[in-house]
C-alpha cells in the first residue's frame, strides 16, 4: 500500500509542478481573456508578437456573461491583462465594477462616434446586428408575406412562425428583447410587454440558445425546423452563402427591430503589464486584426478604414436604423426587464 | 485487517485532494457570494425561500430527478441482465454503444431528439416542450450507468444461489425478487445514486429541452451567476442544492445496507451463455429492441445527419473537416481536437483511478469507522453545481500556486465528477471480496500490500476498468463544467462541435465531429471489453 | 419413485450425459458415484430441472416431468458449497422454500424451529449465515433443503468441503435424519467411503453413462468390470500374467484380470506361495502388509503382527476367493 501512495503523491506533485512551470510570467507575455466564440486566422496573434516581442496567451471562458462574472470575481488578482468580447449589454456591469483601466487606442479616430464609450474605458473592436431572419420559401408556401415590422409578428397571420432565444440564457435573445423594448417603449398604449403577450398568444417558441433556434427550429438555410422566422444575425444569410458554397443567400433579414451589438476590449485593472496590454488593445483595433475579423466571427470591424471582404459587401444587408441602446440604460434595467419578460411569456 | 495507522495514511491523499480541489474552492465562493461586503447577505436566503419561482424550480428539480432515476433503473436493469447473463452476436459492440450517449454534448443530443421525438417524429408524437423529452433524454444519457454499474456485479453473482431458490420452489420472477434483487441491491443503489445526482444537477439537457417552466436549480444558479451577476442569490441557491443533495445522500447511506458475509463471486465468463430457450431469446430480443429505440436510434440520426449533404448521401462534411478548403480553413482539424481531448482525458483517468481506488479502499476498510460517511461525501462533488465549482476555482486557487488558468485544472475538474464513478463501481466488488481470500494470501506469505495487489486488485480490476471507462467518457465528453473554467485556448472535440454549431451553414460538419466523438468513445469501450474478455479466465 | 431413462445433455459439442438410466426407489438412499467430469452434477441438475435434457426422459411415479419447471418439481437440491443466501439469516434461508409454498407465518416458524432442531442447530434462527462455521453452514443447507419436505432430496457432494472427522460424524447424522424423515435421496459423491456408508444402492457413472447400479455389497463383491472394480477401490487387482505367476488360473475363457481379496490371504510359514515384504504399516488392529510377489506384482494382505521389510514371507490364498473379470 505504501508504495502505491507514494506513486500517487509523486504523480500529483509532478502534475502540479508541471503546471507551475507553464504559468506565463514576465512582461514579454500577456494574457487575453475572451469568450468562447473568439476566432482568428493562424498567424494573426503571432504577427503581434513579431512586431512587439510580446507573446499572447488566449484564455477562453464560456459566454460573455460568464466571462464578465469571472473577471469581477478575480478583480484584485486578475487571470488576464486584456479582456476582449464584453458587449454593450454587459458593459455597464464591467464599468460599475471598475474592471478596466482607461486606454485610448492609436486608431480610435477611425471608429465611428456612435460606437465609442465616453472616456475610453474600453475600446470598440467589432459590431454586428441581431435581426430577424426569414425563410422566403416557407413563407411563400404558406402564402404569407415576410413580416415588415416587429409589430407584424403579433398578427395572428404569423401564428406559429417565430422562434426566439431566451434573453436570460442567450445573447441574441437579450438583444431582440432590448430591440422590442426600444421599439415599443415602456409606456403608452402598446408597451413592449403587450407585444410579448401577443407573441406568446401567437404560439411563440422560446429556446435557450441560438443554435437550437437556428438549426433546430428555423426552416430556412441550414435549419432543420419548421418555423420560418428566427432571431439571428444580419450576417447569417451571408454565412449560409460562405459555408454552404451557395450562389445566393437562402434567407432574408427583416429590416426592423434590429439591435446593434458592440464588442469591446479593455485593459484589466490589476494587470502587471499595463503598457503591453495597451499595445494589444491597439493591435486589436489595427487594420491587420480588424480585416481578419469578418470572416472569422461574422461581425463588422469597428475600424472603418478596414476593408471588408467581398462576401460582406455583396451579401450582408445593413439595417437602416438598428436600435442602439446606452449600456448604462441596459445595466440599470436589465434584471427588471428579464423578470418582467419571464412573467409575461411564462 | 489493515492497521489504523496505514489506513490513515491512505486516507490522507484523497482527503487532501478533495479538500483542496473541492471543499476549499466551494467554501470560498459561497463565502464570497454570501458575504458581499463582509456582512452576511441574509436577505438572499429570504429572497429564495419566499420566491414562488424558486420553490417551483426546486420542486421540479427534485421530482424530475426522482422520476428520471426510477425510469433509468427500470429500463437499465433488463439491459444489465441481458449483457451480464447472455452471449449473443454483437454483444460487445452493443454494450460499447450504450456508453456513447454519455459523452455526447447536449446540443447534439438536442438535434437527435428533435428528429426522433420532435415534429417530424417517425413515432408520431411530438414531445418538444414536455417533461417527457427531458425524462427520456436523461434515460438516454444515464442508461449505461445502470447497465454497467449493475451488470459488472450481476455477471459475477454465483448462479447457484438462483438455482437453489428455484429448487426450493421459487418461480423465475420470485427468484428475481427474493434473491437476485436483494443481492444486486448495493450495486443498484450505487448506480441509481449516480444517476440521481446527474439528473438532479442536470444542466445541458434542461437548456436544450427544457423551458421556463421546466428548469433546474443548476440552470437557475448559472442564470443568477452569469446573466444577473447575483452571486448572493446564486450562492444561496447552490446551498439549497447542496442541502437537497446531502439529504438524498444521507437517505442513500441508510438504505445502503451491506450484504452480510462475503458474496461468492464467480468469474464472469463462467456465467454468460447463449440464450437457450424461446423465452430467453424473447427476453433478450425485447431488451435489445428497447435499447435500439432509446439509444441507437438517436445515434443513427446523428450519423445520418453527418452524411446528408446538398448532393445526397456523402462524406463531404468529413472531408471539409479533415482537408479544409475554402471557407473551412477556419476550423480546427479533428486530429488536433482528438489529441487535445485525449490530452485531458488520460490525466483525468489517471487521477480519478488513483484517488478513486484509494478512496474505495478507505470506504471498505473503514466500515464502521466513518468509511461509509466518507463514501457518501465522495459523491457530493457530483451533486454540486458546476458553475459554482468553476467560479470557486477562480477565487480560491490563486495561492500558493496560481492554478486558475492552468491546463491541469481541466482534468482535475473532470476527476471530481469521475472519482465517484470509480468508487461506486469498485466498492460493491471490494465489499464482496471475502476476507478469507485475502487471509489465504497472507498465509501464503504475501505482505499485506502484496496481498492487496495479488488478491484484491485482480478481483477489483474489472470494476476499476468500468470506472475508468466512465472517467474517460466523462472527460472526453465534458463541456458544461469546463466551460466555467477559464482555460488556455485548447480546442477539444466538444468545443469544436460547439463552435461549429455556433454559426449558420456548418451544421453537417458539427454532426461529423459528433460522429467522430461517438466513434472514439465506442472504440475506447470496445477496448475495455477486449481487456475484460481476455481477463475472464484469470479472476 | 424416480426414473431416468436415456437422459442426454450436451454443452455444445461436448456430451455431458450420454443416455443415462437410473431408478431411485422410494425411501431409499441412492448414491451416484463417478470421477470428476463424469456427468454426475449434470445428472443432478437435469433431474432438478436446472438443465433441460437434449434427449431422454425424467419421470416421477411414472409421470414424465421433463417439461415441468424446476420450482414445480418439489425436489430439493443441496449444493456442494451450499449456496446459502448471504442476504438472509439462518431462519430466512430455511424458511425460503416454505414461503414459496405460501404457508402461513406461524407454520413456517414452527417448521423452521423443528428442522433446525432436526439438524442440531436449535436457536440458530437469527444468526447471519456469514458468521457460521463450515459444519454449521452444511447443516443450515441441509435444513433449508429438507424444510419444504421435498419428494426427492438431491445432494451434490454435500460433505466435500468439510474435514474428515466432521465428515464422518455428519454422514452418520445425515443417515439418521434421512431415515427419520423417510426421505428419498440421490446422493452424489466421488468418495467411496461416503457412498458405502450411507447408500442403500450405489450407481456408478462414467463418461455420461451409468455403468453399474447395485447394493454396496453386490457392487463390492461383483463389480461388473475392471474399471468399476478399480474405481470403487478393489485391492490386489492383477493381470492374468501376474495371477498365473501365483499359480492362479481363470475358471472361464475370456477373463482379462482378477482380484485377490486381502482377507483371502493368510500369512503362514508353511504357505505354498512367497513374496518379499516391501511395506508394513499399522492401521489400528492390524498391519497392512505389501508383498512383492514377482516382477511388478504386489499383493496387499493383513497381518496381526508387524513384519520386517526385506524379509521373505510365505502365504496362502483361499481357494475360489479370486474374483475374475472379463471385459
Amino acid at each position: 500500500m505504501k508504495r502505491t501512495s507514494l506513486i500517487a503523491a509523486t504523480v500529483l506533485v509532478a502534475l502540479i509542478g508541471a503546471s507551475c512551470s507553464s504559468e506565463p510570467e514576465g512582461p514579454s507575455e500577456i494574457t487575453l481573456m475572451t469568450h468562447e466564440s473568439f476566432a482568428v486566422s493562424d498567424g494573426i496573434l503571432e504577427q503581434f508578437t513579431q512586431e512587439t516581442g510580446i507573446a499572447v496567451t488566449v484564455l477562453r471562458s464560456a459566454d460573455a456573461g460568464t466571462m464578465v462574472s469571472q473577471a469581477i470575481l478575480t478583480k484584485d488578482h486578475p487571470v488576464a491583462d486584456v479582456m476582449y468580447g464584453i458587449d454593450n449589454t454587459f458593459l455597464s456591469r464591467g464599468l460599475d465594477n471598475a474592471l478596466f483601466l482607461p486606454h485610448t487606442a492609436t486608431d480610435i479616430g477611425s471608429v465611428p462616434d456612435g460606437l465609442r464609450v465616453n472616456g475610453d474605458p474600453v475600446t470598440p473592436i467589432d459590431f454586428g446586428d441581431v435581426c430577424l431572419n426569414t425563410d422566403p420559401t416557407r413563407l411563400a408556401a404558406a402564402g404569407i408575406e415576410a413580416p415588415a415590422t416587429l409589430a407584424d409578428l403579433a398578427d395572428p397571420a404569423y401564428a406559429g412562425t417565430l422562434v426566439v432565444e431566451d434573453p436570460s440564457t442567450s445573447s441574441p435573445g437579450l438583444a431582440f428583447l432590448l430591440a422590442s423594448i426600444a421599439t415599443f417603449g415602456e409606456t403608452g398604449d402598446y408597451p413592449w410587454q403587450s407585444f410579448w403577450a401577443d407573441l406568446a398568444a401567437n404560439d411563440l417558441r422560446i429556446v435557450s440558445g441560438w443554435d437550437q433556434a437556428y438549426y433546430g427550429e428555423f426552416s430556412g438555410g441550414s435549419g432543420e425546423g419548421q418555423r420560418p422566422v428566427v432571431v439571428s444575425y444580419a450576417t447569417s444569410p451571408a454565412a449560409e452563402v460562405f459555408f454552404g458554397d451557395l450562389d445566393a443567400p437562402p434567407t432574408d433579414i427583416v429590416d426592423d427591430g434590429c439591435f446593434r451589438q458592440v464588442e469591446y476590449a479593455g485593459v484589466l485593472a490589476g494587470t502587471q503589464a499595463e503598457k503591453a496590454a495597451g499595445q494589444l488593445v491597439d493591435y486589436l483595433l489595427s487594420r491587420t486584426f480588424q480585416e481578419d475579423i469578418p470572416l472569422n466571427m461574422f461581425v463588422f470591424p469597428a475600424n472603418d478604414t478596414a476593408s471588408l471582404p467581398d462576401l460582406f459587401i455583396d451579401y450582408v444587408p445593413t439595417p437602416t436604423a438598428p436600435v442602439v441602446m446606452d449600456p448604462a440604460t441596459i445595466g440599470a434595467n436589465r434584471e427588471r426587464w428579464l423578470a418582467e419578460w419571464a412573467s409575461v411569456v411564462r | 485487517m489493515r492497521s489504523r495507522r496505514s489506513l490513515l495514511l491512505i486516507a490522507a491523499i484523497p482527503v487532501a485532494y478533495l479538500t483542496y480541489f473541492y471543499a476549499y474552492p466551494l467554501a470560498t465562493i459561497l463565502i464570497t457570494g454570501l458575504f458581499p461586503d463582509g456582512k452576511l447577505a441574509a436577505s438572499s436566503f429570504v429572497d429564495i425561500v419566499t420566491n414562488p419561482v424558486v420553490r417551483s424550480v426546486a420542486w421540479f428539480t427534485l421530482w424530475q430527478a426522482v422520476v428520471s432515476t426510477l425510469l433509468t433503473v427500470l429500463l437499465g436493469i433488463p439491459g444489465a441482465y441481458v449483457f451480464a447473463k447472455y452471449r449473443f452476436p454483437g454483444r460487445s459492440l452493443l454494450r460499447s454503444l450504450t456508453l456513447v450517449p454519455f459523452v455526447l454534448p447536449t446540443l447534439v443530443v438536442g438535434v437527435a431528439f428533435l428528429a426522433v421525438f420532435g415534429p417530424g417524429s417517425p413515432l408520431g408524437f411530438d414531445l418538444r416542450g414536455t417533461v417527457w423529452a427531458i425524462l427520456i433524454a436523461h434515460v438516454f444519457y444515464n442508461l449505461s450507468i445502470i447497465i454497467r454499474g449493475v451488470g459488472v456485479f450481476w455477471e459475477q453473482i454465483d448462479p447457484r444461489l438462483e438455482d437453489a431458490a428455484r429448487t426450493l420452489g421459487a418461480s423465475r420472477i420470485r427468484v428475481f425478487r427474493e434473491v437476485t434483487l436483494p443481492l444486486l441491491r448495493p450495486a443498484i443503489l450505487s448506480s441509481a445514486a449516480l444517476v440521481f445526482l446527474f439528473t438532479f444537477t442536470s444542466f445541458g439537457v434542461i437548456l436544450v429541452l427544457g423551458d421556463l417552466q421546466h428548469t433546474t436549480l443548476e440552470v437557475e444558479i448559472w442564470r443568477q451567476a452569469t446573466a444577473f451577476l447575483r452571486l448572493d442569490l446564486a450562492s444561496a441557491l447552490a446551498i439549497l442544492q447542496l442541502i437537497g443533495v446531502t439529504a438524498i445522500l444521507v437517505m442513500y447511506g441508510r438504505a445502503q445496507k451491506r450484504v452480510s458475509g462475503g458474496l461468492p463471486l464467480r468469474p464472469p465468463g463462467e456465467v454468460a451463455r447463449r440464450p437457450a430457450s424461446v423465452g430467453e431469446w424473447a427476453v433478450v430480443g425485447a431488451t435489445l429492441t428497447m435499447l435500439l429505440l432509446i439509444v441507437i436510434t438517436p445515434l443513427a440520426v446523428l450519423i445520418g445527419r453527418s452524411l446528408s449533404t446538398a448532393e445526397g448521401v456523402g462524406l463531404s462534411h468529413y472531408a471539409n473537416l479533415i482537408h479544409p478548403t475554402g471557407a473551412f480553413t477556419l476550423f480546427i482539424s479533428p486530429i488536433e481536437a482528438i489529441r487535445n481531448s485525449l490530452g485531458f482525458a488520460l490525466p483525468a483517468v489517471l487521477i480519478s483511478g488513483i484517488i478513486g481506488l484509494l478512496s474505495a479502499t478507505i470506504v471498505v476498510s473503514g466500515r464502521g469507522r466513518g468509511g461509509s460517511t466518507f463514501d457518501t461525501m465522495l459523491m457530493l462533488p457530483l451533486g454540486t453545481s458546476a458553475v459554482t465549482i468553476g467560479f470557486g476555482f477562480l477565487v480560491a486557487l490563486d495561492q500558493p500556486f496560481d492554478l486558475r488558468s492552468s491546463l491541469l485544472l481541466i482534468p482535475i475538474a473532470h476527476s471530481l465528477v469521475a472519482i465517484p464513478f470509480v468508487v461506486r463501481s469498485t466498492v460493491p466488488v471490494m465489499d464482496a471480496v471475502q476476507n478469507r481470500l485475502r487471509e489465504a494470501a497472507l498465509v501464503l506469505g504475501a505482505s499485506p500490500h502484496r496481498a492487496w495487489r495479488e488478491v484484491d486488485l485482480p478481483l477489483v480490476a474489472r470494476a476499476l476498468a468500468v470506472g475508468s471507462l466512465f472517467a474517460f467518457a466523462i472527460s472526453i465528453g465534458e463541456f458544461g463544467a469546463t466551460s466555467f473554467i477559464v482555460r488556455p485556448s485548447t480546442t477539444t472535440i466538444p468545443i469544436a462541435i460547439f463552435r461549429l454549431l455556433g454559426r449558420p451553414g456548418t451544421f453537417g460538419e458539427a454532426m461529423a465531429m459528433a460522429v467522430i466523438l461517438m466513434a472514439i468513445t465506442a472504440v475506447a469501450a470496445l477496448g475495455i471489453e477486449a481487456i475484460r474478455g481476455s481477463r475472464t479466465g484469470g479472476v | 419413485m424416480l426414473e431416468v431413462s436415456d437422459l442426454t445433455v450436451r454443452y455444445g459439442a461436448e456430451i455431458a450425459l450420454d443416455g443415462a438410466n437410473l431408478v431411485v426407489a422410494d425411501r431409499s438412499i441412492h448414491a451416484l458415484m463417478g470421477p470428476s467430469g463424469s456427468g454426475k452434477s449434470t445428472m443432478l441438475r437435469a433431474i432438478a430441472g436446472l438443465e433441460h435434457p437434449d434427449g431422454g426422459d425424467v419421470r416421477w411415479n411414472k409421470t414424465s416431468i421433463t417439461d415441468v419447471p424446476t420450482h414445480r418439481r418439489g425436489f430439493g437440491l443441496m449444493f456442494q458449497d451450499y449456496a446459502l443466501f448471504p442476504h438472509r439469516t439462518v431462519a430466512g434461508n430455511v424458511a425460503f422454500g416454505l414461503r414459496m409454498q405460501r404457508l402461513d407465518a406461524d407454520t413456517v416458524r414452527a417448521r423452521v424451529t423443528s428442522v433446525l432442531d432436526l439438524v442440531g442447530l436449535p436457536g440458530y434462527e437469527t444468526r447471519s449465515v456469514g458468521t457460521l462455521s463450515g459444519g454449521e453452514r452444511q447443516r443450515v443447507a441441509l435444513a433449508r433443503t429438507l424444510a419444504p419436505r421435498p419428494r426427492l432430496v438431491l445432494l451434490d457432494e454435500p460433505l466435500g468441503a468439510l474435514d474428515r472427522s466432521l465428515r464422518e460424524h455428519l454422514l452418520i447424522e445425515m443417515h439418521s435424519i434421512f431415515a427419520k424423515v423417510e426421505a428419498t435421496v440421490l446422493y452424489v459423491t466421488h468418495d467411496r467411503d461416503e457412498a458405502f456408508t450411507i447408500a442403500d444402492q450405489i450407481a456408478i457413472i462414467r463418461d455420461g453413462r451409468i455403468v453399474a447400479d447395485d447394493t454396496p455389497e453386490g457392487l463390492w463383491h461383483n463389480p461388473p468390470d475392471v474399471w468399476t472394480a478399480n474405481f470403487i477401490g478393489l485391492e490386489n487387482l492383477c493381470t492374468l500374467a501376474g495371477l498365473a505367476r501365483l499359480g492362479l488360473q481363470p475358471p472361464m475363457t475370456g477373463a482379462t484380470a482378477g482380484a485377490v481379496p486381502p482377507e483371502a490371504i493368510t500369512l503362514a510359514t508353511d504357505g505354498t506361495r512367497s513374496g518379499i515384504v516391501v511395506g508394513s504399516h499399522f492401521r489400528g488392529g492390524a498391519y497392512r502388509v505389501e508383498l512383492d510377489v514377482g516382477t511388478d506384482a504386489f499383493l496387499v494382505a493383513w497381518s496381526p503382527i508387524g513384519l520386517e521389510p526385506g524379509a521373505q514371507q510365505r502365504f496362502e490364498i483361499a481357494a475360489g476367493s479370486v474374483r475374475w473379470f472379463a471385459d
